[in-house]
């Protein structure tokens, strides 16, 4: 079996690493400051984008209230913060046990329904968490609230926009790494195995239930990581944050990368992020004013994508070995 | 007790609204096992062709009646150039497809009749209000809403449970494979359902209008709870749809009557009408946890 | 007398008007090839998914291996020695057959929730698995993907998978379907060695492996069992050749 790297996917992800890796340099060294700001969007939302590909594209499980575990995130350590507990030691593990108390929460409920039913369950559940913090008038309800960022005293600002950046693609790494070794580990195993034909899994033995159950959990940590990322990007939390449209995008980056990829859902997030800034010019070219209105041309294309390009881009970057 | 049993009418009329919307959502699911995403996209262009067509002729009814054609039409191109595609797919394929067509459906009439919203008049005739009990008056629009929703629930059991193409969407909610091998045309049948669905759920749109204003992703949240609705009752069942819009009908609205009241006992009086829309959702799902917990299919769902 | 393996008494199954199973008495001892066999409709499948747990009686009770196991969910009945191998092939297609053999065995090696380690270098494992593999004649084909196996080479591969995990009983519904005249002596060859392993109850339309396999056979008509005992018995019984053996010895 030859090297990973040697292929052609193996050769682009690596660049494209290797570029998110010193884009804090770049853009300084190019004065394009808002590119850095992107770049750090991207990045928080590829590590959202791969635990949602934990359970989807390897599990098989169609979440869509994922976004409910990005919004759990970032209110916990927003409200943490707005009451006074800034640390960051203190209110980032307590946002990702929230995250994962409720994931296990509604997974057990959840995971007993099938098919449809487990992509609407999972889908109300969001909801639910949704219009719980829009109801929270203290917390900014639907406004949204502006937060502090955490501190970590001593060890790094968050305000520093290089430092951010670097401590969200340290931590894209990890979440990759730790995804890496999900796919090939026992548990993984089971996981994909209960994806490709859940009965026999169970006539061999194994309680699928409590094993997806498990994968529901992580994936709603690593989740809630993202979330409170992105809480700490913006100092700023609301509940759009949430909105079931986000969880529908998160499915599209995963689907668009190529499921069950692993870094399927970084090339995902950058082509969606790519799409919004520039179908719009593309579209202004062809006839001005259109560009504006360029969801009706992404909306389509969603549809083709579904209906013929079901591998994604990972599947356009040529065959990958089991 | 008037102002209880205003609200339980108002809980019944967004119950038999919801119930329309669901209808046409339980029918595609239970027969084509179609995710559709984009059924709330529907509801919304019920509502704008409504506005537009009632513009056009300067006549309530007339411009509501000219709608549902439009619906129903709007639906079979839907289902000829896209849904028709996504049958055999799985369920992730029809979620992604169908959440493009939202994308584009809002865009599309954010481009047309730009992104400002309407509003519909409610028609002169019905702009005053009936006496439900000697003394208690009750808005009459409210009150037709009412009356057209029972008439299409009649019509739809009785069509359903005594017509031929109601033998065939009950047969299909079962088994699809077994009424495509009775020689039925599958195709004309699906687009058939699906176009009814699509009248359905612009019906409701356009009835809505006046009550709740027509603007772009008007659809969208509604949506949800109509699939809430669906799971409740069970994915294919128009009974159980019926139920289901009837119960969340009223949790919906008496929950937000009476609400901040209960909890303005022990929270502050902002804090409980900021939190009593947000807490009578959350009954709502809570109340679909709850049943699924206990039938995992729905209350009248097929048990596999 | 040994323990019966398997013990099902008084099972009654029913699908609205329908009587699936008809209070039904079955059991397999150990060491033993115990066929079951009847028509199409007779309620075989059903049958089998009360003893699985796929489908739960409406009366009467399962035990196997002590243990009363008409409640269990089918996990647990897997975890206690009763696998089962599938009339419509179900392996993994996605994996390769030695993956698929030593998830089987992954199953009985105490609980995976192991996240770190690479399950495609655990040694151990591997290696049961191809030791798995060989014993059915997969030998060389571990690295193929599941997909691409021929139909007989995927009947060979779940009866690998069902005993990956050193079952009790083995439940076998319809090994041979599908199978030409070779196939089918390699698979009745391979069942013959498995006796001293482990007892089996075989579901099969093949006649001629049923009267080469069986030590017992029950005849299954209408969701009743109207006749059981020695292959011999069975031939020479005048309602089961009238019910199902075309009133012809075979």
């Amino acid at each position: 079996m030859p090297a990973p790297w040697r292929t052609p996917r193996g050769i682009i992800t690596v660049l494209l690493l290797l570029l998110l890796a010193v884009l804090p340099l770049l853009t300084q060294a190019f004065d394009q400051r808002y590119l850095l700001s992107v770049g750090t969007r991207i990045v928080i939302w590829s590590i959202a984008a791969v635990s949602l590909n934990m359970i989807l594209g390897y599990g098989g499980l169609v979440s869509f209230g994922h976004a409910a575990f990005l919004g759990i995130g970032g209110y916990a350590v927003g409200i943490l913060s707005a009451e006074g507990y800034e640390s960051g030691w203190m209110q980032w593990p307590v946002a990702i046990v929230v995250a994962v108390a409720w994931a296990t929460l509604i997974g057990a409920l959840s995971l007993r329904t099938r098919g449809v039913y487990f992509i609407m369950i999972t889908l109300a559940f969001a909801q639910l968490v949704y219009y719980l913090s829009s109801g929270l008038a203290a917390y900014g309800g639907d406004d949204g609230l502006n937060i502090s960022r955490s501190r970590f005293p001593g060890l790094i600002e968050l305000r520093d926009k290089a430092a951010f950046y670097w401590l969200c693609f340290a931590l894209l790494c990890a979440t990759l790494w730790f995804c890496s070794r999900l796919v090939h580990s026992r548990f993984g195993h089971v996981l994909r195995g209960a994806r490709s034909n859940e009965l026999r899994m169970m006539a061999l033995g194994f309680p699928v239930f409590r094993y997806r159950l498990a994968a529901f959990a992580i994936a709603g940590g690593f989740a809630a990581l993202a979330g409170i990322l992105l809480a700490n990007d913006g100092a700023y939390i609301s509940p759009a944050m949430m909105s079931w449209v986000k969880s529908g995008d998160l499915i599209v980056i995963v689907v668009l990368g190529g499921i069950g990829a692993l870094f399927g859902p970084l090339y995902g997030t950058i082509a969606f992020f790519a799409v919004e800034e520039f179908l719009p010019p593309l579209l202004d070219l062809l006839h001005r004013g259109w560009g504006e209105y360029w969801q009706i041309v992404f909306g389509p294309l969603l549809v083709i994508i579904a209906l013929y390009a079901r591998g994604g881009i990972d599947s356009l970057l040529g065959r990958r070995h089991a | 007790m008037d102002y209880l049993l205003i609200q339980v009418l108002n809980g019944v009329q967004l119950g038999l609204l919801m119930f329309l919307l669901a209808a046409g959502l339980t029918l595609t699911f239970g027969i084509m096992d179609l995710v559709n995403l984009a059924h709330g996209s529907l509801y919304m262009m019920g509502a704008y062709f409504a506005w537009t067509l009632i513009g056009w002729t300067d006549s309530f009814v007339l411009g509501t009646l000219l709608a549902l054609p439009a619906c129903f039409l709007l639906g079979v191109i839907v289902e000829v150039t896209v849904a028709r595609r996504l049958y055999a797919r799985d369920h992730l394929e029809q979620v992604l497809a169908t959440f493009g067509l939202i994308l584009f459906f809002n865009e599309l009439v954010r481009a047309v009749w730009g992104p400002d919203g309407k509003s519909i008049a409610v028609p002169a005739f019905l702009n005053r209000t009936v006496n439900i009990l000697p003394g208690v008056p009750y808005p009459a629009y409210r009150f037709a809403l009412i009356a057209v929703g029972l008439v299409v629930a009649v019509v739809l059991a009785w069509l359903v449970a005594r017509t031929r193409l109601g033998m065939l969407i009950r047969a299909g909610a079962s088994n699809r494979r077994m009424i495509a091998a009775l020689g039925v045309n599958i195709e004309l049948l699906f687009s058939l359902v699906f176009g009814l669905g699509a009248v359905f759920a612009g019906l409701a749109g356009l009835m809505a209008a006046p009550i709740a204003s027509v603007k772009i992703g008007m659809g969208d949240d509604i949506l949800i709870v109509a699939f809430v609705i669906i799971v409740i009752g069970g994915i294919g069942s128009i009974k159980g749809a019926f139920v289901a819009a009837m119960v969340v009908g009223q949790i919906d609205i008496v929950g937000r009557a009476f609400l901040p009241d209960f909890l303005k006992t022990f929270m502050g009086a902002a804090s409980a009408s900021a939190a009593a829309p947000a807490i009578s959702q959350v009954l709502i799902y809570l109340v679909m946890a709850a049943v699924l917990v206990w039938r995992p299919t729905g209350l009248f769902g097929q048990r596999s | 007398m040994p323990e019966p393996l398997l013990q099902a008494q008084a099972l009654v199954k029913r699908f609205g008007g329908l009587i699936a199973t008809d209070n039904v008495a079955l059991d397999v001892m150990p060491r033993e090839i115990h066929a079951l066999i009847g028509p199409n409709g007779a309620g075989k499948t059903t049958l089998v998914g009360q003893l699985t747990g796929n489908l739960r009686p409406d009366f009467g009770t399962i035990r196997f291996a002590g243990r009363d196991v008409t409640r269990l969910p089918i996990d647990a009945r897997v975890r206690l020695g009763l696998a089962r191998s599938f009339q419509i092939t179900s392996v993994l297609r996605d994996f390769t057959a030695l993956d698929n053999v030593a998830l089987a065995v992954q199953a009985h090696d105490g609980h995976s929730f192991r996240f770190l380690a690479d399950v495609r270098r655990d040694r151990g494992l591997r290696d049961r698995a191809q030791e798995g593999l060989e014993a059915v004649g997969l030998g060389r084909r571990g690295e193929t993907l599941a997909s691409a196996l021929s139909h007989g080479e995927q009947r060979q591969l779940e009866i690998a998978m069902a005993l990956a995990g050193e079952p009790k009983l083995l439940l076998l519904d319809e090994p041979m379907a599908g199978m030409g005249v070779e196939e089918s002596q390699r698979m009745v060859e391979l069942l013959r060695g498995l006796k001293q392993r482990c007892g089996m109850l075989l579901i099969e339309h093949d006649m001629d492996a049923v009267f080469a396999l069986a030590d017992r056979i029950t005849v299954l008509v209408y969701g009743r069992a109207i006749a059981s005992g020695s292959p011999d018995e069975i031939r020479n019984n005048a309602a089961v050749r009238q019910a199902y053996l075309g009133g012809e010895a075979p």
